[in-house]
């Protein structure tokens, strides 16, 4: 996927301005907000758990070639394949040499955020595969010629109206002659379509949510069963994972489930939860033939070297976005590339390169809401500081920028001056303020434009303290 | 200066912050007030800023020269306490991090940050003051009709804890009940220099805190951050708006003030 992270103010601003977008996210976040709180009560010690993620992830990412091998070990023992990629064009290689060798023509895919990190659909579609997405928000996004706007909610940013559109448009030819409006229908329509794509494809491509070492297993979360339609029906099942998807075992597998679905959705538990465990077996009833698994670093081991590691820990729950107010008010496309919101602002960056997103960790508050829901406790305010330490660092702010923080530096490293110039600047300010506020200010208008500038009093309180205590001494 | 009669009295430093130094002085006074009030004594060292600018945008050199600075001038005193949550997280939780491989410098910086109180958090917390409060407190006199209610800055309330304790004491404040506002945890867009470097998202979140306001009709807004109440006073105005923004210690006073941050004045 192209990188358009650089292009964030223009995209931001466009998007502020989109009355569908908003009222499509107002919906949404606040829908997810709510019974992630109800579920996350629910659970008396779901703090425990958060512990607990952040422990098993961290033991694991710390021993991560061990528990890697252990899991590598576990699928070829079941008859499935292990493919290591270090890039996503490595991944995507692998993958044509698989559907070409299977001679296949269709593919469809479960929902897959490493997949959008490599651009696989691209790659296969310009070898001449017809590829479908079957997670429905996927799909509608598929048909929109889109990308995914949130990690577990694709279409969030798509109204109901939208999709009725689309549906119409792309489902007349294929005998679908009214519009559907209700969001049962819509459904409805989209089952019959990909029905047919399940039943006739050649290979299904998945991503998966957890890789358990201990019994080789990929572990597929979804609430369509999409996931499960993909993996068994073609004759070739190929998963993508990145590296850091690999947990130890059935246990910490039961932790990490109580923390996701709660987490992205406030479900107890999402509705379909699979574990594929390689190929049909001699006595299976279905199942594909080929079972085979592709492992992408893309950047993870460089990660898992650096300050970020702890950003490796993300199980994609999406709860972040979900509580960020500039994520719920923007959407994910503004953020330019396949993460957006928190979660985005900090991997977008190491994944494409810290220049090329510097506005990612910038636009943020720092208001910390994303942490305190974080199901495996990853300082991400801490992480998007870190970034702009890096960035600076680099050298890579605008002269403007560097020039206004030396003023203020200048100023406020010497509290002598300080005190005395800034007595003078309250005291013109507060001369020519009228009403107690400005409407306009030199050099202020990003502050002014929208709102007014509150004037100062006559004197510093440093001014009047220094005052009161001659008098009284 | 008055020395408190009392010879066993806590010496704090008070840390007055840029903001409420330069646009809110009557905040300053109050806590001073309202800390003496308790049986300290207080002193107000020359002083800048903590350097979360900087250290917002980055330049951690810059914040270590800012970050000694005020250390050398508050470590003598029992405690330092400043009317604003995100300058008190600055000192009691980033300066460790940010000294911590000085060897000359991150002893200092702890025993600082340990001593570290934002306003509320001292009365309440730390001096644990008798509830009711003994403030002398005149009854609220033009409260009744109004609804007041609570921003929660995000620095205050997550890396410090703070929620209960202003509503505490401000419930001693005769005449006063509170609203809360469904969006009172929510980020008000103001984030330093971010309302500057992404004004048009800010306004957005300074925009839908207002729509919390007055969903819930309120006539007072109240918060312990002068960064985020600037921010809203500003667009009310500018909106405008006739609610009223304050710092809460300023209506723990025995009089109540008038002008509101932005020159706002009470609605008749």
């Amino acid at each position: 996927m192209k990188v358009l992270s650089q292009n964030f103010k223009s995209a931001s601003k466009a998007a502020l301005l989109n009355d569908d977008l908003r009222s499509a996210l107002d919906r949404a976040e606040g829908g997810f907000v709510n019974t992630r709180k109800k579920a996350v009560a629910e659970l008396r010690n779901f703090e425990d758990y958060r512990t607990y993620g952040q422990q098993v992830k961290d033991h694991t990412l710390k021993h991560l070639g061990y528990y890697l091998t252990q899991f590598e070990n576990k699928v070829v023992k079941s008859g499935g394949h292990v493919h290591w990629a270090g890039n996503g064009e490595q991944a995507n290689k692998i993958i044509l040499d698989i559907c070409s060798a299977a001679n296949a023509r269709k593919i469809t895919k479960g929902k897959s955020m490493v997949s959008e990190e490599a651009a696989t659909n691209k790659s296969l579609q310009d070898q001449g595969y017809e590829v479908i997405e079957t997670d429905l928000g996927e799909y509608i996004i598929q048909l929109a010629g889109e990308s995914p706007s949130h990690i577990i909610a694709p279409a969030v940013h798509k109204s109901k109206q939208n999709v009725t559109d689309l549906f119409h448009q792309h489902h007349s030819r294929l005998g679908f002659l009214e519009k559907v409006t209700e969001p049962e229908d819509i459904v409805n329509q989209a089952r019959q379509v990909l029905r047919d794509h399940f039943c006739s494809a050649d290979v299904g491509i998945t991503g998966a949510n957890f890789l358990v070492a201990d019994t080789g297993s990929a572990v597929i979360v979804t609430n369509e069963g999409n996931g499960d339609l993909t993996a068994s029906l073609p004759g070739v099942h190929i998963i993508i994972a990145s590296i850091e998807k690999v947990i130890p075992d059935l246990v910490s597998l039961g932790g990490f489930l109580r923390l996701l679905g709660r987490s992205a959705t406030g479900q107890i538990m999402s509705v379909y939860t699979t574990l594929f465990n390689g190929p049909k077996r001699k006595d299976d009833l279905d199942g594909p033939d080929q079972f085979h698994v592709v492992l992408l670093d893309n950047g993870r081991t460089e990660i898992l070297k650096s300050k970020y590691q702890d950003i490796l820990r993300c199980i994609r729950c999406g709860a972040c976005l979900n509580h960020c107010p500039v994520y719920t008010n923007i959407g994910g496309h503004a953020y330019g590339w396949v993460y957006p919101g928190p979660i985005g602002s900090v991997l977008t960056p190491l994944l494409v390169g810290q220049t090329k997103a510097m506005h990612l960790p910038n636009a943020c508050t720092l208001n910390g809401r994303c942490q305190t829901v974080c199901p495996v406790k990853i300082p991400l305010p801490s992480l998007l500081r870190q970034h702009r330490v890096d960035l600076v660092q680099m050298g890579a702010h605008s002269w403007a920028q560097k020039f206004g923080l030396w003023c203020w530096y200048s100023l406020a490293s010497r509290p002598k001056w300080y005190n005395q110039i800034t007595r003078i600047l309250v005291a013109i300010l507060a001369r020519t303020a009228t009403r107690g506020r400005f409407r306009w200010l030199p050099l202020a208008r990003p502050w002014t434009a929208t709102r007014d500038f509150p004037a100062p009093a006559q004197s510093t309180f440093q001014q009047l303290w220094k005052a009161q205590h001659r008098r009284k001494t | 200066m008055t020395d408190s009669d009392n010879n066993s009295a806590h010496n704090v430093g008070f840390f007055i912050t840029c903001l409420a130094d330069l646009f809110r002085p009557q905040v300053g006074f109050a806590a001073v007030r309202l800390i003496e009030q308790c049986g300290c004594h207080v002193s107000v060292p020359q002083q800048s800023c903590c350097g979360q600018p900087a250290y917002n945008n980055g330049d951690d050199s810059k914040t270590r020269v800012l970050a000694k600075n005020l250390i050398d001038k508050f470590e003598q005193f029992d405690y330092m306490v400043a009317p604003s949550g995100s300058c008190a997280a600055m000192v009691k939780v980033h300066y460790p991090k940010l000294l911590k491989d000085d060897p000359n410098w991150s002893g200092r910086a702890q025993n600082l940050a340990d001593r570290t109180y934002e306003l509320s958090q001292f009365l309440v917390d730390v001096m644990r003051v008798k509830l009711p409060l003994k403030l002398k407190l005149k009854p609220a006199q033009f409260v009744d009709d109004k609804k007041i209610t609570y921003h929660d800055s995000c620095s205050g309330l997550r890396e410090l804890g703070i929620r209960s304790q202003p509503r505490k004491l401000l419930n001693q404040r005769a005449g006063i009940s509170m609203d809360e506002m469904d969006n009172s945890e929510i980020c008000c867009g103001f984030g330093g220099t971010f309302c500057v470097k992404y004004p048009e998202i800010s306004t957005r979140l300074v925009d839908n805190k207002i729509s919390g306001i007055d969903r819930i009709e309120a006539d007072i807004v109240l918060g312990g951050d002068l960064g985020c109440l600037m921010n809203i006073a500003g667009r009310l105005t500018r909106c405008g708006k006739q609610t009223q923004v304050f710092h809460f210690a300023e209506w723990l006073l025995d009089e109540q003030p008038e002008t509101g941050i932005a020159g706002t004045k009470p609605k008749t």
